[in-house]
């Protein structure tokens, strides 16, 4: 009864996402407030009934109620219940009923909060959400129905890939989603803007939050990703440019872009077209994120087992929405430039830089990821572009742009004070060159490159630091209240710009200084890695709730003293009929000793294990540093004046006609 | 000109569009890997016949000036391969066709046993116990069969089992390579 | 088609990568054999370096790349024995040929168009606002105005 009940909820929530979609924006082209506000009950409606069908479905999962065929296809009784309730969006019709969820939290979330909006803009933002809403439902409906009932019930269910029951792939996607969906109120109200035909520094500010939301919840989704891969595909790799991660990475680029192009927007009446743009394309990433996993386009080490019906149907949604507001852009925003004049070196100039880089690197990234698709349409030739490829291109725009990084936020607004900063940011310069040199002769002959770019790693660090104490005049009497009345944003700033150089150090360290050796092993053998001598001393085997491990017990020494015990895992999952090896992990700041055990494949290597060290050195900074990055975006959200006061419209006087 | 600017967006996104419909439509593998071998002569490889088993080794120079040959690569450990079998065998009954097999990482017993079982329509088959042959050959999977002419040179490689569909197109590949003969 | 549990290539058996038993004696060699296999496409198992498959194919190109590293081959020549039986496909670092030209060269068009676009769009705002439409510009606006 509940999943049919799920079902109904479904339509239900399809019908009201159809008047939603209709009424509001026709009541704003009218002037009919009744009908415009018909928009802010219809989406929390939409919500509370999408929230009723997830809640079905998870229901379907807790007790396991195997006359649903999605519940048989990814769940079994055994499995613990965590998995169960996360088995839920770990599928595509699940995972896709939590997209359609998110979606209408958020439009309910922009009806409910966004009180201060003008009436006619909210109206025809809830419109454009809800004609998001409307092709997912459908979608949802007439291809993936998570409800589908299966008889003769089977006795249990296929179990869910027991690499995925962990708990950080538990909550990665919903995060992902979060961050993806979350972008589409951004779009809907860079839609809106177009269809009034107006951006001013007040709609930069009411999308602003929406946009920190989006941006924290994809930073976070992609670094737990990250992590997962890191510790439990059990090979100490994080990052693999893979198409699948390029495409949750090219909405994170393009977030990021438009977070900084708002600013402007938001600060000097500028950059107009260029933050609608903005809007659009990180949303339309996004889509095509969800398409490319969803369709099978391009081969990946993960993706959601695959369809081209359904393929098609997503994209026909993806031509509609993107060619579509694509469309309204190149109509409307030509008559949307002007503002803020400012010169070549000041605030506006940096972040113009920033914006350049940061599209050129989202451009290329998206360019490599599709070219082999290209090609094979073109000449039929099937070529590979993988880490080399995106290695090359990224990093070197990378660098100047976290070089410029670190002098923006020293650069005032119109016009700055270039020689001045410099001369502010001369010793810090010196010291980070010196430093850089030293380092480079120690590495001798170590990959340069990792060095330079830790040099600029600090830079970006030193100067972020250096701006942020000018800023509160910390030797000064006072530096304490002068910290917490200055506006949190500014904070967040220099808290996300600290986190990105964290970030960096750690890529840096674990990609260019890692060490690894593999080695047969059996009681008694050490193995010397970077320092340490690990004695692998024993194998014993352990009962888990729905799997047997072969436990190995490690002796970790460094000259002789005791450091610690590592227990890495091999598991058997019988019902599944798979296994997987849980790595154990010494973790410091330092860097991480990661161990694993495997059988070997050898047949010649009978009562030996396969023996893996790994050290990855400043590997925690990526995690730190993320954190940081999300930290930072908490701080900018809780920032008083994105959620009260300033975002009043200013009176049409000042919104000088376009042109 | 300004205008034009505005619309570049789209334009590059329909230039994308159009590719992805392409990229989803009829019947498009993306895993499918093209040969590096087609239009190239046989690769170099000498292989021992499979122990126990009377039908002679196989060789490069085995693969030239023989008319249309047949090269199947085949193990008893595969399942598809099984499937397959009977339609090759019928196929190069009823037309003529020379078939030879490499047999891929097998233990001599299965295949022997195997062969036993299903029949044996292979006129030469070589035992590449190491997987080295399959290597040369480019093989990435178990079963592939190729096509190779009269002068020794590959003209088609075929991955997975010929069967239903599979057959089909292995049938048309077939024919060109004999109205190119 | 129905069967949509999310699937990762390493579940097949997650075994990753070299085995003790292929390691060389030399370390020098070997760094190479790793570097060399950490840019060969797995044909089997979709998207994976040889250097982290546990794919049959994957541990016998291993073992050949090795083999021939000990025989002297140069990384290109083994690079270039992998391509002529397995294509370019194998290759993650696509060659500098006439089919990859565009994909070497996007990266740079797409920084000069964006450069030149910026550079475009500025001059004209300044002028647009500093000196509004000349007297010839006023004309063929009017001219253009009179045509729609």
């Amino acid at each position: 009864m509940i999943p049919e009940l799920g079902q109904f909820a479904l339509a239900l929530a399809l019908m009201a996402a159809l008047v939603q979609s209709v009424l509001p924006i026709w009541g704003a082209a009218r002037g009919n407030t009744v009908w415009m506000a018909s928009g802010q009950a219809t989406a929390v409606v939409q919500a509370v009934l999408l929230i009723f069908a997830f809640g079905a479905l998870m229901h379907a999962y807790i007790v396991s109620d195997f006359t649903v065929l999605n519940v048989v296809e990814n769940s079994h009784s055994l499995k613990p219940m965590i998995y169960k309730v996360a088995g839920t969006w770990g599928n595509h019709e699940g995972s896709l009923l939590l997209w359609v969820l998110i979606l209408a939290v958020f439009g309910a979330a922009v009806a409910v909060m966004a009180s201060n909006i003008p009436m006619a803009l909210k109206a025809r933002t809830l419109s454009v959400q809800a004609w998001i809403s409307v092709g997912f439902l459908s979608f949802m409906i007439l291809t993936s129905n998570p409800f589908e009932r299966v008889f003769p019930p089977p006795l249990d269910g296929n179990d869910l890939n027991p690499l995925l029951q962990d708990f950080g792939l538990a909550i990665h996607p919903p995060l992902l989603y979060i961050g993806y969906v979350g972008f589409s109120i951004v779009f809907s109200f860079a839609v809106a803007a177009l269809i009034e035909g107006r951006v001013d520094p007040a709609w930069a500010r009411w999308v602003r939050p929406w946009t920190l939301a989006a941006w924290m919840a994809l930073t976070g989704g992609i670094a737990l990703g990250s992590w997962w891969a890191y510790y439990e595909l059990g090979w100490g790799g994080w990052w693999f440019w893979d198409p699948v991660e390029n495409v949750s990475f090219m909405p994170w680029l393009a977030g990021t872009a438009l977070l900084h192009s708002a600013i402007v927007t938001e600060k000097r009446d500028t950059f107009k077209a260029w933050t609608i743009l903005l809007a659009i394309l990180t949303f339309s990433l996004s889509l095509l994120g969800t398409f490319i996993v969803r369709s099978g386009l391009l081969t990946s080490v993960h993706a959601f087992a695959v369809d081209p019906e359904r393929g098609v149907y997503i994209l026909g949604l993806l031509g509609v929405s993107i060619l579509g507001s694509l469309a309204l852009f190149a109509w409307r925003a030509p008559a949307m430039e002007g503002g803020g004049l400012f010169a070549p070196i000041s605030r506006e100039a940096g972040l113009l830089i920033n914006n350049l880089l940061i599209a050129t690197a989202t451009a290329t990234v998206l360019f490599g990821t599709l070219y082999p698709l290209f090609l094979e349409a073109i000449t039929g030739d099937k070529i590979s572009v993988g880490p080399p490829f995106f290695n090359a291109a990224f990093i070197p725009i990378t660098l100047p742009l976290i070089i410029v990084m670190g002098i923006g936020p020293h650069l005032s607004w119109k016009r700055a004070d270039l020689p001045g900063v410099l001369a502010r940011l001369k010793w810090l310069g010196v010291i980070v060159l010196v430093a850089t040199l030293v380092a480079a002769w120690f590495a001798e002959g170590g990959p340069l490159l990792a060095v330079i770019s830790m040099g600029i790693a600090f830079w970006l660090i030193g100067a972020t630091a250096q701006d942020w104490a000018r800023r509160a005049k910390l030797l000064e009497p006072g530096a304490w209240a002068r910290i917490k009345r200055q506006p949190r944003a500014s904070h967040g700033m220099s808290m996300a710009h600290l986190g990105l150089g964290v970030l960096m150090m750690g890529a840096i360290g674990a990609s260019a200084w890692k060490s690894d050796t593999v080695s047969f092993a059996e009681p008694g053998t050490v193995v010397p890695i970077a320092g340490f001598e690990v004695e692998f001393v024993e194998v014993n085997q352990v009962r888990g709730p729905n799997y047997i491990a072969q436990i190995a017990t490690l002796n970790v020494t460094k000259d002789g003293d005791f450091v610690t015990q590592l227990f890495p895992e091999r598991r058997v999952y019988p019902v599944a009929g798979s296994t997987t090896t849980e790595s154990d992990i010494r973790q410091t700041l330092a860097g991480d000793l990661y161990v694993s055990i495997t059988e070997p494949a050898s047949d010649r290597a009978e009562g030996l294990w396969t023996l893996r060290l790994i050290y990855e050195p400043l590997v925690n900074f990526l995690w730190l540093g993320s954190v940081m990055l999300v930290l930072g975006g908490a701080l900018s959200l809780s920032d008083r004046r994105l959620r009260v006061g300033a975002p009043r419209r200013a009176a049409p006087v000042h919104a000088t006609p376009a042109e | 000109m300004n205008r034009l600017f505005f619309a570049l967006p789209l334009v590059v996104a329909a230039i994308i569009g159009a590719f992805a419909l392409w990229g989803l439509s009829n019947g498009r593998d993306p895993g499918a890997i093209p040969s590096a071998l087609i239009s190239q002569p046989v690769p170099e490889f000498t292989l021992d016949p499979i122990e126990g088993v009377p039908t002679p080794g196989l060789a490069t120079a085995d693969l030239k000036g023989q008319g249309l040959t047949l090269v199947n690569v085949f193990a008893s450990w595969c399942g598809p391969c099984r499937a397959e079998h009977p339609v090759l065998t019928r196929m190069s009954e009823q037309q003529g066709l020379r078939l030879v097999g490499i047999n891929y990482k097998d233990r001599p017993e299965a295949a022997a046993d195997w062969l036993e079982e299903l029949g044996n329509p292979y006129a030469l088959i070589g035992a590449d116990f190491t997987g080295r042959a399959g290597i040369e050959w480019g093989v990435t999977g178990v079963p592939e069969t190729f096509i190779v002419n009269n002068a020794g040179i590959v003209v088609h490689r075929f991955p997975g089992p010929v069967v239903g569909d599979g057959q089909r197109r292995f049938q048309q590949a077939l024919d060109t390579a004999k109205a190119a003969q | 088609m129905r069967r949509l549990a999310l699937i990762l290539c390493f579940l097949a058996s997650p075994v990753f990568g070299v085995e003790p038993d292929e390691v060389l004696d030399d370390p020098a060699l070997e760094e190479r054999a790793r570097a060399i296999s950490a840019e060969v496409r797995c044909v089997v198992c979709q998207n994976e370096p040889i250097d982290s498959s546990n794919a049959g194919v994957a541990r016998d190109l291993r073992l050949i790349i090795r083999e021939r590293l000990v025989a002297g081959d140069s990384d290109q020549e083994v690079f270039d024995f992998l391509v002529a039986r397995y294509g370019d496909f194998v290759l993650f670092n696509p060659p500098w040929k006439p089919s990859t030209y565009a994909l070497w060269l996007g990266p740079f068009v797409i920084l000069f168009g964006g450069f030149a676009a910026v550079a475009v769009a500025l001059s004209r705002k300044r002028g647009a606002v500093t000196e509004g439409l000349s007297a010839e510009e006023q004309a063929r606006l009017d001219a253009l105005r009179k045509k729609t």
